[in-house]
């Protein structure tokens, strides 16, 4: 289990356990379907992903468009969850803001999860000192409180969603680099790899052909059960005003600007937080049905 | 256990040295001017060479991290750029208010968290149980600012029944300062009136902080419930005719504890991270808030400390929480418990 506020990745999703289990089964969807928690989750990331593809065609109107007349107004058949303080349609800033929420949710765990993998399995597959040295530095980043740090290099870096984005994802490696190298210090001693590193096979192609491969459910896993916590913790970022700035539809942002008016406009902070805290909520679920469905000691 | 102490306390060291650094070189990766900032928009060339000269601000990088360093070791986090005070005196200040929410937070969270985690490992698979574990995802997946922001909404608003922020109302006397816990220093003073309008005040910040680390632990005293309820030695209690009561409370929960106090442990620092967001959002003058005005200013002397002093106390409760977790459980060994994490 991870922690709940600073939205830092679970470890070891998949570490110990045996390979044949780590192949991805059969049936995974089957699995993860009839698990009533599960399937919502996977249904309602699906509808996320589909709401961020099509969000031009589907948003009632255009996201950034002011409109002073109707600003502020309440929640009703024009505007169904109501306008913001420039009378901007708030639900189709929240259908834009599932697109920058997902794709920059992704483009954190893909920069964690290519750093973090590369770290790990230099560490693991050199060993001694160069092992020693990267963990220790890996350490030194997962002393610090992830959001805490985070909040440090977005400030550094000037207040952007980019900028966010690069930040969360420095905090983030270390996870990654962690879990890669627990699984190449387990695979670099089975007996395929022997086979091949006596078979005459290079350092690197070991370490690419046959650890990395196999390391690669564990790893999807993870990031599985980290995207919802990537959501969290970008809009907890441009809540506190390090991420995306006025006028980007962003969840976090929104709620921000909503504060100002939450006494009187409480639609204005209530439907951007509330679709934070479904996505997070959906893929969590996911995350925890895959990790379930692909790995039997879980299964109680 | 001595030399797993003494072994544990070394790498602190290294790692407080480490995290010195990387939030030393945090702050001197910026591309703007700090001097000028400070100096003010209006302000002349000369002017901000005065102030660059006057923070050291104009030395050699390796000059200010020696000058930072040696600092450091005194207690001395330098000047805030902002309120021109040391940054030292702004964090004694402020760290007690932070330190009074997160205490408040962890005794709810573990007053409600391990009841009801006990009870859904008792009646595990049965609809309560399915109930709690939809709450404990749908905890920890909640943005608590935005928690915090509907908490405000429904009881201040709605229902005006507990006050908006801060930590007291504008009417009441603020205590005299002894701990710098206001239920405590209040108390000190005699006031009962101000002891009421803190712990109110206290309410819906601790909730706010308290609702992730409370899915997280009640799911973990749930897990270890389950495991212990399966153990031989439970089945021999049960066996030997003692009450289910006496069962649960002698045998299961002692036993259930330990691994959640581990748990318990480390949230102490993901609640220490959360303040920062419940803070803006109730404005409660702890070092979140400060934290958050020192980056909106880029007042860097002041992001250091502030990101240094709450990465040590992670650090030393993580510490604690692992000394704890050997003392807990005998079975550990030391060397495995030193390179575990």
């Amino acid at each position: 289990m991870s922690e709940p506020t600073i939205p830092a990745p679970t470890v070891d999703a998949l570490a110990g356990l045996p390979l044949e289990h780590r192949r991805r089964p059969r049936g995974l969807l089957r699995r993860l379907l009839i698990n009533p928690l599960s399937a919502a989750g996977l249904i309602l990331v699906c509808v996320a992903v589909f709401v961020a593809v099509l969000a031009p065609e589907i948003a009632p109107s255009d996201p950034l468009s002011m409109a002073p007349e109707i600003r502020l107004s309440p929640p009703g058949v024009a505007h169904w969850l109501g306008t913001d303080d420039g009378g901007r349609d708030i639900l189709s800033r929240i259908i834009y803001g599932t697109r920058s929420s997902l794709l920059t949710a992704l483009g954190i765990l893909a920069m964690a999860s290519i750093l973090g993998t590369i770290i790990g399995l230099v560490a693991g597959s050199c060993g001694g000192w160069v092992d020693e040295i990267l963990m220790r530095v890996t350490d030194m980043f997962l002393a610090f409180p992830a959001l805490v740090l985070a909040m440090g290099l977005a400030a550094t870096l000037g207040p952007s969603l980019f900028n966010a984005m690069i930040a969360t994802a420095i905090v983030w490696w270390p996870w990654y680099a962690r879990l890669v190298r627990g699984q190449t210090l387990q695979l670099k001693h089975e007996a395929f790899v022997e086979a091949a590193r006596i078979a005459g096979a290079s350092a690197i192609r070991i370490a690419i052909h046959h650890i990395l491969r196999n390391c690669l459910t564990p790893i999807i896993v993870q990031m599985s059960l980290d995207v919802g916590y990537a959501v969290l913790t970008l809009a907890s970022l441009s809540f506190i005003g390090l991420g995306a700035q006025p006028p980007t539809p962003e969840w976090g942002s929104m709620v921000s600007i909503g504060r100002d008016y939450f006494l009187d406009q409480w639609w204005m902070v209530t439907f951007p937080g509330l679709a934070i805290f479904i996505s997070v909520m959906a893929f969590n679920l996911l995350g925890d049905g895959l990790q379930e469905a692909l790995s039997p000691r879980l299964r109680r | 256990m001595g030399t797993f102490i003494l072994r544990r306390l070394l790498l602190m060291v290294v790692v407080l040295v480490g995290m010195s650094v990387i939030t030393f070189a945090l702050t001197h990766l910026v591309p703007g001017n700090p001097a000028r900032l400070l100096a003010g928009q209006h302000a002349s060339e000369d002017e901000v060479h005065a102030v660059s000269v006057l923070y050291g601000l104009d030395r050699p990088v390796p000059t200010q991290f020696w000058i930072y360093m040696s600092g450091l070791l005194r207690g001395d986090f330098g000047m805030s750029l902002t309120d021109r005070r040391p940054v030292m005196d702004d964090l004694r200040q402020f760290l007690p208010a932070s330190i009074e929410l997160t205490l408040a937070a962890i005794i709810l969270v573990i007053v409600i968290g391990l009841p009801v985690g006990v009870m859904a490992g008792v009646r595990r698979g049965k609809p309560s149980d399915h109930l709690l574990r939809f709450l404990s995802v749908g905890g920890v997946s909640m943005p608590i600012f935005w928690f915090g922001i509907i908490l405000q909404i429904v009881f201040y608003k709605r229902l005006q029944l507990l006050p908006i922020g801060g930590r007291l109302g504008i009417l009441d006397i603020e205590p005299t300062q002894v701990t710098g816990f206001y239920l405590i220093d209040t108390l000190l003073d005699g006031d009962f009136t101000t002891f009421g309008s803190a712990l109110l005040h206290l309410i819906l910040p601790a909730a706010t902080l308290a609702a992730g680390s409370l899915a997280v632990v009640t799911r973990m005293m749930r897990a270890s419930v389950i495991e212990v309820l399966d153990a031989d030695h439970v089945r021999t209690a049960r066996a030997k005719g003692l009450s289910p009561a006496l069962v649960l409370w002698r045998h299961v929960f002692r036993n259930a504890l330990i691994p959640t106090t581990t748990v318990l442990g480390l949230q102490i620092g993901a609640l220490l991270a959360g303040n920062v967001l419940a803070e803006v959002v109730f404005n409660w003058p702890g070092i979140g808030l400060y934290a958050v005005n020192a980056i909106r200013n880029l007042d860097y002397p002041a992001i250091m400390g502030v990101t240094l002093v709450i990465s040590v106390i992670y650090v030393f409760v993580n510490l604690l929480v692992d000394i704890a977790y050997v003392l807990l459980d005998p079975r550990i060994s030391l060397g495995g418990a030193a390179a575990g994490r």
